[in-house]
């Protein structure tokens, strides 16, 4: 990504030789400079760690010495009691498996939705799109505070209430109004000549989608379903609401509901926290590279 | 893309007359089939956001105490009452702090932050030193927002909190209770805001900086312009489409914030960390008055849209000024 901008600008105008002196001087100057600096990012860096450096110290330590030696010393020992309480109190498995599940198929269903979606904006150029795509904008503005009492009473209705379904359907259509003002907008510039080529060659639009269009925008495909994913993963609200019992729950609200627990000591906070953000750590160091390309995706419109 | 070219020349626009209405065998299919493809999203939209839409609009002009309790038809009322009602004035106050702990200040440091790492240890020291600071900067936007909020509740505890034990062993007798007093509790708030969103307008700008033509700023460096004139003059106006975007996503975001709250306040202590979207909450679930939560959840989406509207029409209008001033 950044090799081709640096590699342009890292000797600035060499051929002005008279004023070789002053440019050397100035590099020199530089020089220093960019040292302070660096130690500047790196303290601004250690600052943005430190609440997850504190967390990794507190996990493993007793409460004990907790209470004698304060949150900065470091462990003495590895005390591994609080990972095993905040494991079985909150039977730590079971929300894993609901957060996976739960979050894997509403971004599957989302990007599905999406992709069919804006193949009829963006390649199928259906009349009054402008409008529809307007609809999924604002589908996408709107705060979940004004969906959830009726969709709480609708789960209810359909004996939906307290399922993980729930979430994996209501989360897969609001991906979808995301995803679907995004890849419409893909769409839209999409090669007329590859369609034209297909079209000609007698293809259906379902072939045109999968043999033409599918394999193009499969890199914008993997990073929305990515970032569905850890969005869905992540979601808060509406999951607090819908899954009231604790072997429906997902993991955050397994974690959130931990905090009221008087018998709640500071390792075992700290070790459950650590846990319940192990998922999505190895997730975002595993697509690192494909996420912050993604998030670029989406500023430029 | 590299493929832009022919979609200018629609290939579809042109030569169709000559073709005759026929549908000749290998033509493309009408686009009326396309319509299919719409269905399934159209109907999961339907279903799941604008029916219940509806529906909040319907609660919100009743007096309801939600389940099987009767409803009654009450106009508008729970919207006149809203605009007496002290708590509804206070959220929609401490809004106005979250855009500056969602919003403003996250997006000057990005800036900078960005403008930093990009020139300065990108370019002098490494672009590989500059990608993992951006990593580390970015790190609070991917965990869990419940594990932020329980990891910095545990900090700023006023009894067994990080914090105040470092306070207290560099002896400070009385530390506070950061998140119980009033005065406290917003300023507390807002800094975890501000370390959950720095990272989101660093990784954008950092992004935008790699679009910015490079010989821009060696003009410039050549007519003798130092960094920061070069920073206001070049950087400034040329990233300013990442600007909106991020204002426009961050100001939704800050009017929408929610489970910080939960996880770290509930609101309180006595109100002064309430927000509209937790007030909708505790008018559904704790004091059972759906309609007059409905009524605050409208509000808030009318004022999102309203807000979002705004930032669009600035957008459109920065954009034509500097096309005339072309």
């Amino acid at each position: 990504m950044t090799t081709a901008t640096t590699g342009a600008t890292g000797a600035p105008a060499r051929p002005d030789t008279p004023r070789v002196v002053g440019r050397t001087r100035d590099r020199h100057h530089r020089g220093a400079w960019r040292w302070v600096i660096l130690a500047l990012c790196i303290v601004f860096a250690i600052g943005m760690i430190a609440p997850f450096l504190l967390m990794v110290m507190n996990a493993f330590k007793s409460p004990a010495s907790y209470s004698s030696g304060g949150p900065l010393q470091l462990p003495t020992e590895l005390y591994t009691e609080g990972l095993v309480k905040f494991w079985n109190a909150t039977n730590f498995p079971v929300k894993l498996w609901n957060s996976i599940w739960t979050s894997a198929l509403a971004a599957l269903f989302g990007v599905l939705l999406s992709l069919l979606t804006a193949f009829a904006i963006g390649v199928g150029r259906i009349r009054g799109r402008m409008w529809i795509v307007l609809v999924f904008l604002l589908a996408n503005m709107l705060p979940q505070e004004v969906l959830l009492y009726p969709l709480y009473t609708m789960a209810q209705q359909v004996g939906l209430n307290n399922s993980g379904w729930a979430i994996v359907i209501i989360f897969a259509v609001i991906q979808c109004a995301f995803g679907t003002y995004l890849l419409a907008s893909v769409l839209g510039t999409f090669p007329k000549a590859l369609l034209e080529a297909a079209a000609l060659d007698g293809a259906t639009t379902w072939r045109i989608l999968w043999q033409v269009v599918y394999p193009i925008v499969r890199p914008t495909l993997s990073v929305l379903l990515i970032f569905f994913f850890i969005w869905t993963w992540n979601e808060f609200f509406i999951p607090l609401v819908m899954l009231t019992t604790p072997d429906s729950q997902t993991v955050p609200i397994a974690l959130a509901s931990l905090q009221g627990d008087r018998m709640l000591d500071v390792p075992t906070l700290n070790a459950g926290a650590l846990l319940s953000l192990l998922p999505t750590l190895v997730f975002f160091l595993i697509f690192q590279r494909t996420l912050t390309r993604g998030v670029t995706a989406g500023a430029v419109k | 893309m590299s493929n832009d070219a022919p979609s200018i020349i629609d290939p579809t626009a042109a030569p169709a007359p000559s073709r005759g209405r026929a549908p000749t065998p290998g033509r493309r299919p009408s686009t009326r089939v396309y319509w299919l493809y719409l269905l399934p999203g159209g109907i999961a939209l339907t279903v799941v956001i604008i029916v219940p839409f509806a529906m909040n609009l319907w609660y919100s002009l009743h007096k309801w105490k939600g389940g099987l309790a009767p409803m009654r038809w009450i106009g508008f009322d729970n919207y006149v009452d809203l605009m007496s009602d002290d708590a509804f004035w206070r959220s929609f106050q401490n809004s106005l702090w979250m855009i500056v702990a969602m919003v403003i200040v996250p997006t000057l440091v990005g800036i900078v932050l960005a403008a930093v790492l990009f020139d300065v240890v990108g370019k002098n020291i490494g672009t590989r030193t500059a990608s993992f600071l951006r990593a580390v900067y970015y790190l609070p936007q991917i965990l869990p927002i419940a594990v932020a909020g329980i990891v910095w509740n545990w900090i700023f505890n006023a009894e067994t909190g990080a914090l105040n034990e470092i306070l207290r062993s560099l002896g400070v007798t009385d530390p506070p209770n950061w998140l119980g007093v009033p005065g406290l509790a917003l300023p507390a708030v807002m800094i975890v805001l501000v370390w959950i969103q720095i990272g989101y307008p660093t990784v954008i700008f950092m992004s935008a900086l790699q679009r910015v033509d490079p010989e821009l700023y060696e003009a410039a460096e050549i007519d003798g312009a130092g960094w920061y004139r070069r920073f206001r003059a070049i950087t400034i106006p040329q990233i300013r489409p990442e600007t909106f975007v991020i204002t426009l996503t961050c100001t939704i975001a800050a009017l929408k914030v929610f489970a910080p709250i939960y996880v770290l306040t509930r609101g309180g202590p006595e109100g002064s960390t309430l927000v509209p979207s937790y007030y909708t909450f505790l008018n559904f679930f704790d004091k059972s008055k759906i309609g007059y939560g409905a009524a605050v959840a409208t509000v808030l989406t009318f004022v999102i849209i309203v807000v979002a509207v705004v930032i669009q029409s600035l957008q459109a209008r920065a954009e034509r000024r500097e096309e005339e001033g072309r």
